[in-house]
């Protein structure tokens, strides 16, 4: 094979790789902050997906442009998640938060599924086949655009927690939980936001992935799965090396899958999580040991 | 020797409600249709399962999202034996035996030799697990993605060797393995091991300065869940008699082969069970109720299980056996 369909291929899993990035980001947020295991990450985002593929084929809206919009409406799903059912359970046992996020899940999977039905749906927009040359690189608009929407909104992420106040109390809750409430910040209101911030983030991932992949009810758990697997490699807790983890892991997918199988690309993605636990077990940007 | 102790602090009204219990079992199939047969059989899968996964989780805390791999591994090694070479499943129990408590060693050396621990040890296991999925897909010896079937037929007779035969012998054999595993399980927690993996779930650290080898002791009760875990996959195997990669590996039977103990009470020796018993009787009522009220559509099953999943967990977050104790009066008896 020659080598600029290797480098199309590598340039197309780093773009979805940025979204790969914005998803964990999401994910990376809610863990590090409210300590809470998010099993139910992907199946969040795809309630995304079929918002965007809803308002796309009633109303023609562009997935781009609703991209606000839909994160809007999942931070408010996020916070209400929290506030309401997740928020009792933050001081109970990790596999007792495992089983609260999983009948979430179970849930939603199958709400979508009575309303959606099992096949695949996808949103064909105007620039759907549209591609951009430079030189030999041939780019796809899509994943052009939606790496660019990623980036913005982890930037717009990053500036609210280092430069707002309200991003600031939410990192010393993160640092220090029992002196978040000894200086009387509201934690629980402040977990709940948080948790909104992070279903929003996989809100924004999921109406971009709905523009490079087909969507049905069952994607959520691999989706999970790979954002854990991102996490993880990154670094958990370091927003950087969230996107740098979707990077890698979007890059290796795509390799995988034009070197051996596209089938087979996950057995990649996961043999890459097994050597950072072995030997980074902090992760790439990660900071202290587990 | 480890089994001495076994009646030790075990009243009689404890005794005699199992002995009960048991008596009910074993006539069960007398009584029940075939319908009512197979949910049985489901229900005793669970609760041995959940019984192996109990001593890694509820015993010695390490949490593992990943029990498909050695359910999987049991049951592709004992059917490709049988498919390729006519290897009987009790011969192939002792290839298939090994190579799971291999695996499950292996994960084990892996995360405790790093100290790998909490919610990124149970990442690793669902990795290993989701690796072996999609390796089994790519395996041309077991058939890949398009299935691994041992041979059927209308059987009339039981053949116990070869368990080739009804839904009723496999009903025996499941609560054979129930009743062995549940005794097995509460001597291990009455011995020397059983304290010591206690000591590792309720503070590591200090299990370690009081002496205890955690590493080894943790690497124990990884391998006797996975070696108990793989005999239930063979068991699988030959009674559905077909294996799909995407089916058994998958992370939703890890998923369902933990909801019983946690529902039922993680670290209790009746939590698999009454958790088995309890989530497989919800999820075939509510078919039943559903096709009653004409709801035939599909997921409306998933969307209540997880709803009713939702309340036992939160009005419940010790599981039900701790509360069911106090209620018949065994709570000093079993913790």
């Amino acid at each position: 094979m020659p080598f600029d369909v290797y480098l199309n291929v590598a340039v197309g899993g780093l773009l979805t790789g940025l979204v790969y990035g914005l998803m964990a980001l999401g994910l990376s947020v809610i863990f590090g902050v409210v300590r809470v295991v998010n099993f139910a990450h992907g199946e969040v985002m795809t309630i995304a997906m079929y918002l965007a593929i809803v308002l796309f084929s009633a109303l023609h809206l562009d997935p781009l442009i609703m991209l606000v919009p839909i994160a809007a409406v999942l931070f408010c799903f996020g916070y209400a998640l929290q506030a309401g059912i997740i928020n009792p359970f933050i001081t109970r046992a990790e596999h007792m938060q495992f089983l609260l996020l999983v009948a979430i899940a179970i849930i939603i999977i199958n709400v979508l599924l009575i309303l959606f039905g099992p096949d695949a749906q996808s949103v064909q927009t105007s620039y759907s086949y549209d591609s951009f040359q430079i030189g030999k690189l041939i780019v796809d608009a899509t994943k052009l655009y939606a790496a660019g929407a990623a980036l913005a909104v982890a930037l717009a992420l990053y500036g609210f927690f280092q430069f707002t106040t309200i991003g600031t109390a939410i990192r010393a809750c993160a640092d220090n939980y029992t002196g978040a409430l000894v200086v009387g910040l509201d934690v629980k209101h402040l977990y709940a936001l948080t948790f909104g911030l992070g279903t929003a983030c996989v809100g924004a991932a999921g109406v971009m992935l709905v523009l490079i992949v087909d969507v049905t009810p069952s994607l959520g758990p691999a989706y999970t799965l790979l954002a854990f697997v991102i996490v993880i490699t990154g670094g958990l807790g370091s927003m950087p090396g969230a996107l740098l983890g979707g990077v890698l892991i979007g890059l290796t997918e795509a390799m995988a899958g034009l070197i051996f199988t596209p089938s087979a690309k996950s057995m990649f993605a996961f043999a890459i999580l097994v050597l950072v636990l072995l030997f980074r077990p902090q992760g790439i940007m990660g900071k202290k040991a587990a | 020797m480890m089994f001495s102790r076994l009646f030790e602090n075990v009243s009689p009204r404890a005794l005699v409600l199992m002995a009960a219990l048991l008596i009910v079992l074993f006539g069960a199939p007398f009584l029940a249709n075939d319908y009512l047969l197979t949910v049985l059989i489901l229900i005793l899968y669970f609760a041995y399962i959940g019984q192996a996964w109990n001593i890694m989780m509820g015993f010695a805390g390490q949490l593992s999202l990943g029990h498909a791999l050695y359910v999987g591994l049991g049951a592709y090694t004992a059917a490709a034996l049988y498919v390729h070479f006519g290897i009987g499943p009790w011969i192939g129990l002792l290839v298939a035996v090994p190579i799971a408590a291999l695996a499950g060693a292996f994960i084990g050396y892996l995360a405790f030799r790093f100290k790998v621990g909490g919610v990124y040890f149970a990442i690793l296991t669902i990795a290993v697990a989701e690796f072996a999925r999609v390796g089994f897909d790519h395996l041309a010896w077991t058939k890949g993605s398009s299935g691994l079937f041992l041979p059927v037929a209308q059987f009339t007779s039981n053949d116990l060797w070869l368990l080739r035969g009804q839904p009723v012998m496999f009903y025996y054999i499941l609560l054979v393995a129930t009743v062995l595993a549940f005794v097995f399980c509460r001597a291990l927690l009455q011995s020397r091991i059983g304290y010591f993996w206690l000591a590792i779930r309720e503070d590591e650290e200090a299990a370690r300065s009081a002496g205890i080898n955690t590493f080894r002791y943790k690497m124990i009760a990884v391998t006797i869940s996975a070696a108990m875990t793989s005999f239930a996959g063979v068991i699988y195997a030959f009674y559905y008699n077909n294996l799909f990669p995407e089916q058994v590996f998958h992370i939703s039977r890890s998923i369902e082969i933990i909801l019983g103990p946690i529902v039922g009470g993680v670290g209790t020796l009746f939590g698999p069970i009454i958790g088995a018993f309890l989530l497989t009787g919800m999820s075939e009522t509510l078919i039943a109720a559903l096709h009653a009220v004409g709801l035939d559509i599909p997921g409306a099953k998933q969307v209540f299980y997880g709803i009713c999943l939702l309340l036992v967990i939160m009005a419940m977050p010790d599981g039900i056996w701790p509360w069911l104790a106090r209620r018949i009066g065994l709570s000093e008896r079993e913790k």
